[in-house]
């Protein structure tokens, strides 16, 4: 994972309420067994007035042109603002792929679903949750200014708008931590591997019947 | 000191280590794998030489994607017409082979949808700790397990090391009093209580369902309503063991049997919040009050009694609810304040991890029963969760009274729920579903999904519009 440095990007909206993985990445581009080249599909039925398909080619796809995400002004943003419960709904890895494939780095909400939030985490994507009267108001600021970047300082846990005005944001410790260095969880975990074998053993004791059952 | 939750209890007994920034390392018992999100989780194995930490641990089967029409379901995998889901179904086959991982293949008569297969086969356990890269996994919830979905770099994680990162959640008790009238289910109960709370009212916490009318459902009814956690916006709903719970599990294939079953009945005895414990926060809801429910909009939330009408944009108190409002009923086709018996059927759908066992296929046959699907509905299709569950089904000639009465009888799979395979919605048409979500585009494009019981789901396709079953007849 790549580690999250200084970012000053320009913010691009999602101006809704509860948007689920549904909306970020539609299913039908869930049956890709890579991890990469989800971005041309974000927001896929928002974003084409046609119907997109793994192998369609998304260049020649006509575009929605009330789509934010297709206007000039927001073309490069690395920060999206959007509202309440973003990322609803399933668990598919791909809602965050999606969303860094296509160059987003932050995403700024009054609130997140869990699942998705983690996931976040796990893909160099930093869920920055602010509270509602904010986002409305960093809203509000970014529609009346074109070319509107923040500021994001994950070090000292701040948000910078342009006029000045910081925002302290609140972030799990250990998250903030691997998310600067780019740490993968897995090596971190396996760091820890003889607990786990006495954990496992003890538990074994414990609870015979969950093992070798199948196989 | 306080006692403990059910929560509590599951998350002591797996905690391998707590860590100094509060978060915790926690012991996988059970990982259950599907072809959707577990390619890229193996393809990161491969990369970093690693393998599974424990194999037997693992049990995987292919659902998302595999067909449910018979005569392309019995050429196997090679039989897939949709090029793209047939590689993601042999990629299955292909890691489970080359991971030593013990997979139910796409034809054998266990394979199923995964929430419907991990309770059947006794794969899921009460006591355990159960994970799968598919929100719904909190349906496993329902035996006294602590389940929860996770996303792919999580089932690469669990694959490698047999453990998660995590923090705990806060307890969430969700207590429904009393007694369902008849015709109302724990879908409508579930979809009650998400009309109550909202789609993130459970965020951040773990979900108990308690309460008599909890207590009186089936082991089906209590995995309806903990699958449906995750659109109350909890990771993990779950209920506490009790003799419901140790009949079920009783004689399942993968379940302890002889001395083993006394030492695991004993302990499972135990789970159970205590009388003393407390709650962080607790929803009490009346089960008499509660009648059979219909979604109108494209968020779960978005539900109503099916005597009510549709709510109008201008009766919503603030300008963020009256937007979502006047764009769900655009995206509907629908009129506010029009009456929900009044919406027209194209579609039936009556599946799902929500409710696809063999109790909902009864409860659709009974209301089924000598009665025709009406002429305005284009196809109604009935979706067995898994082939023990179509077997079951057909040993009780449900089959033939649901054919008899004009709906299909399918193989086993996610099917419609999310139209990975085949089977979608065409735009703009109307779709009684008993799955989970009816979000814009989840069933096909522009297709408009209602969610409901699978009784509700069959009166409709017999009205050809949404009607009360409770006024309808039939149901058991």
């Amino acid at each position: 994972m790549k580690p999250f440095g200084a970012l000053n990007g320009l913010a691009a909206p999602m101006d809704r309420a509860n948007v689920d993985t549904d909306v970020i990445i539609p299913k039908q581009f869930l049956k890709s067994i890579k991890r990469s080249g989800f971005g041309p599909n974000l927001f896929d039925e928002l974003r084409y007035l046609d119907e997109g398909q793994p192998d369609s080619d998304n260049s020649r796809r006509p575009l929605n042109p009330e789509f934010p995400l297709n206007l000039p002004r927001y073309q490069g943003a690395e920060i999206l603002l959007a509202r309440a419960n973003f990322g609803c709904g399933s668990s598919r890895e791909h809602a965050p792929w999606a969303l860094t494939d296509y160059g987003f780095r932050a995403i700024i909400a009054p609130s997140f679903a869990d699942i998705f939030h983690s996931n976040c985490f796990k893909n160099g994507l930093l869920p920055l949750v602010l509270n509602a009267d904010v986002v409305s108001s960093l809203f509000d600021e970014m529609y009346a200014t074109e070319g509107y970047r923040l500021n994001i300082d994950l070090q000292a846990q701040t948000v910078i708008t342009p006029s000045g005005t910081v925002y302290e944001f609140e972030v799990d410790a250990f998250r903030k931590e691997c998310l600067l260095k780019g740490l993968d969880d897995i090596g971190l975990t396996l760091e820890q591997a003889p607990a786990i074998r006495v954990f496992e053993e003890k538990w074994r004791a414990h609870s015979p019947w969950l093992f070798d059952v199948i196989k | 000191m306080a006692g403990k939750t059910l929560y509590d209890k599951l998350w002591d007994s797996h905690l391998v280590e707590m860590r100094d920034d509060g978060t915790a390392l926690i012991y996988i018992d059970r990982h259950l794998i599907h072809e959707v999100t577990s390619p890229q989780a193996f393809e990161g194995l491969r990369i970093a030489g690693r393998k599974a930490w424990r194999r037997d641990a693992n049990l995987a089967v292919p659902d998302h994607n595999v067909p449910t029409d018979a005569e392309e379901r019995a050429g196997g995998i090679a039989g897939i017409v949709d090029p793209v889901s047939r590689l993601q179904v042999q990629t299955l086959d292909d890691n489970c082979e080359a991971f030593d991982i013990v997979e139910i293949p796409i034809n054998d008569v266990r394979q199923g949808i995964v929430h419907v297969v991990g309770p059947e086969t006794g794969a899921t356990l009460p006591g355990m700790t159960v994970v799968c890269g598919d929100s719904h996994t909190s349906t496993h919830g329902a035996l006294g397990a602590l389940a929860h979905g996770i996303g792919t770099s999580e089932v690469e994680h669990v694959l490698a090391t047999q453990c998660l990162i995590q923090r705990k959640m806060k307890n969430l008790r969700v207590r429904v009093e009393g007694q369902l009238s008849a015709g109302v289910t724990a879908k409508d109960m579930a979809l009650a209580i998400i009309g109550t709370i909202g789609t993130a009212g459970g965020t951040g916490y773990a979900i108990e369902f308690a309460g008599s009318a909890v207590e009186s459902l089936s082991m089906e009814g209590r995995m309806t309503l903990c699958n449906m956690s995750i659109e109350a916006g909890a990771r993990m709903g779950m209920v506490a063991v009790d003799q419901v719970t140790l009949d079920y599990v009783k004689g399942r294939p993968y379940a302890p049997s002889g001395a083993l079953w006394d030492q695991a009945e004993s302990y499972w005895h135990t789970l159970h919040s205590d009388a003393d414990a407390l709650f962080d926060r607790e929803i009490v809801l009346n089960a008499e009050d509660i009648k059979p429910q219909v979604t109108w909009g494209t968020s779960p939330e978005m539900v109503l009694p099916v005597d009510a009408n549709v709510p109008t944009v201008e009766a919503q108190a603030d300008e963020v609810s009256k937007s979502s409002v006047k764009r769900a009923l655009e995206y509907m086709g629908l009129q506010g304040g029009q009456a929900i018996t009044d919406i027209k059927l194209d579609r039936v759908f009556i599946g799902s991890c929500t409710n696809s066992r063999i109790e909902d296929i009864r409860e659709a046959a009974a209301v089924a029963k000598g009665r025709k699907v009406a002429t305005n509905v284009k196809q109604a299709m009935v979706v067995p969760g898994s082939g023990e569950v179509k077997a079951q089904a057909e040993r009780e000639g449900l089959h033939t009274i649901l054919l008899e009465a004009g709906f299909e009888w399918r193989e086993p799979g996610c099917s419609m729920c999310l139209a990975m395979n085949a089977d979608k919605l065409g735009s703009g048409e109307h779709c009684a579903s008993t799955s989970n979500r009816n979000f814009e585009g989840r069933q096909g494009i522009g297709g408009r999904t209602h969610l409901v019981s699978p009784g509700m789901a069959a009166a409709a396709a017999i009205a050809g519009h949404f009607v009360d079953v409770r006024d309808f007849g039939g149901q058991a």
